[in-house]
């Protein structure tokens, strides 16, 4: 690892070793902050007794489900639309606008229409991550270069082996960045709208372990889905920095 | 020409916008989702009225410090790993991460600290718009061509005349830009914590007219935010289109 890197993981360690050592001190208060390796603990004792498994593989298959529709819907809607460049300049005022509206105020207008169920926590998650799909396939078609249509027509390629061999892989870095979003995007929105509300999932029980002043529980539950969305994210970010790498973008 | 079209393709959107709502209306009915001509009308019969002043005044004045909040600290952060590199290498992959965190999760913690409080969603606000600010403002730091540097020495500007004619203007398009993502999320940030616990504001006012089944009241909330945020934004993006304009 790097100077840089180690000096990362000195900051973010002394920050956690601070936390543990205020809290065992008394310095904060027990029934506000928990001491992390108690958080550790706690997890690990929620996570054997199995008693929230079902939160889990639900609130993660609809985190699921909503990066997959988002995924598709938003590509081949960005292919669409980049193909009418008429109907893309109509749009332009939406998708420059569109990230700027407190998206959740229409969650419960979904919970109106389609009941309380996971329908609307999974609307939320296709509405929050499908317009950075297609701005992202937008921007990817954009930028393929004119050069490599031409090859193409030296070569003789059909319409199919030209997109598969040269378009798809010339746009695929900016489609990785859509993915990208998609999934950390898809990921807020579900959790923030089982907090809100929902019958149930991840984000329900900790707001009702914080209902029931279940500091443990609630704890742990908030670390499990902070290391999950972290380790997604680290994952996600190393492959886009590999394949960077690989196109002689950035020094790995 | 190109202002008039512009006006067009936004008013084309809206139109669409309008289409689908009285569609999506005319299919799920009257209780679920009331049609645009209702809405309006409760819109125009609501308000004057003392309970939507109360509301949007307790967000707005929630929404104002968490946004005064997030410009100072954002900008602190940015200009400090902006200028330390060091830092800036060190931190910025952090806040990337802390930046594709559902902070929601966190809201208890904020709840457990600053109880039930004006105070707590300030807090929560600020947490959402902090990070894009901070680091906009260090990318722009960053980006600056370093022959300005150079010809500010050669013109023997002092250091005063520097920041104030070199750095500032060179910067302020990006961090307007992350001034206008910190706007959205803070707004965001607010919001979500009245919809999860709050007497007052907006928020609460969409989750209270839900749960009471006053279809109309909701809508009608959602659509003054809905307004209250693309002015907000379209009133930035033409400050920043200039800024960028005169760079």
């Amino acid at each position: 690892m790097s100077r840089v890197g180690w000096i990362r993981l000195a900051v973010i360690g002394t920050a956690i070793g601070l936390l543990e050592i205020s809290c065992r001190l008394g310095l904060i208060d027990h029934r506000v902050v928990i001491p992390p390796s108690e958080m550790v603990d706690a997890l690990l004792q929620l996570l054997i007794s199995g008693q929230v498994n079902d939160q889990i593989a639900r609130t993660f298959g609809i985190v699921t489900a909503a990066v997959l529709i988002s995924v598709v819907l938003g590509f081949a809607l960005g292919v669409v639309i980049h193909a009418l460049p008429r109907l893309r300049e109509t749009l332009d005022p939406f998708f420059a606008t569109y990230y700027a509206v407190p998206i959740f105020i229409f969650y419960p207008v979904m919970i109106a229409i389609f009941g309380l169920s996971a329908i609307p926590i999974l609307l939320m998650g296709v509405a929050t991550a499908l317009v950075a799909m297609i701005i992202a396939t937008l921007n990817g078609l954009d930028r393929i270069p004119r050069i490599l249509t031409k090859v193409a027509r030296m070569h003789q390629m059909g319409r199919l082996s030209t997109t598969l061999r040269l378009k798809l892989p010339a746009a695929a870095p900016h489609l990785f960045t859509g993915v990208k979003l998609v999934v950390s995007y898809s990921f807020i929105a579900v959790i923030a709208s089982e907090f809100i509300l929902a019958p149930a999932g991840l984000g329900r029980i900790i707001s009702d372990a914080y209902s029931d002043f279940d500091n443990r529980r609630m704890y742990a539950l908030m670390l499990l889905l902070i290391v999950v969305a972290t380790l997604v994210n680290m994952t996600l970010h190393t492959l886009d920095q590999r394949w960077a790498a690989r196109r002689g973008l950035v020094k790995s | 020409m190109i202002v008039i079209k512009r006006a067009t393709d936004t008013l084309i959107v809206f139109a669409v916008m309008l289409l689908v709502w009285q569609a999506l209306h005319q299919f799920v009915g009257d209780t679920a989702l009331p049609g645009p001509v209702p809405t309006l009308q409760y819109l125009v019969r609501f308000l004057p009225t003392a309970r939507f002043a109360e509301n949007a005044w307790a967000t707005l004045v929630s929404f104002f410090y968490a946004l005064i909040l997030s410009y100072a600290v954002g900008l602190s952060i940015g200009i400090w790993m902006g200028v330390h590199r060091l830092s800036g290498a060190v931190g910025e992959p952090i806040l990337i991460s802390l930046y594709t965190l559902p902070k929601i999760t966190l809201y208890p913690v904020v709840l457990l600290i600053f109880g039930l409080s004006t105070s707590g969603r300030v807090a929560f606000g600020a947490m959402h718009g902090v990070l894009p600010v901070a680091l906009l403002t260090m990318n722009a730091i960053r980006n600056i061509p370093l022959v300005y540097l150079k010809s500010a020495r050669t013109l023997r500007l002092s250091k005063g005349q520097t920041i104030l004619t070199v750095l500032l203007p060179a910067t302020i398009p990006e961090v307007i830009s992350g001034f206008r993502i910190g706007f959205a999320l803070t707004l965001l940030g607010v919001l979500l914590a009245e919809m999860f616990a709050a007497k007052h504001g907006l928020g609460f006012l969409i989750i209270n007219a839900m749960q009471l089944l006053q279809a109309e009241e909701m809508v009608t909330v959602a659509l003054v935010l809905f307004v209250f945020a693309i002015a907000a934004n379209a009133l930035l993006l033409v400050i920043e289109h200039r800024l960028h304009r005169r760079v």
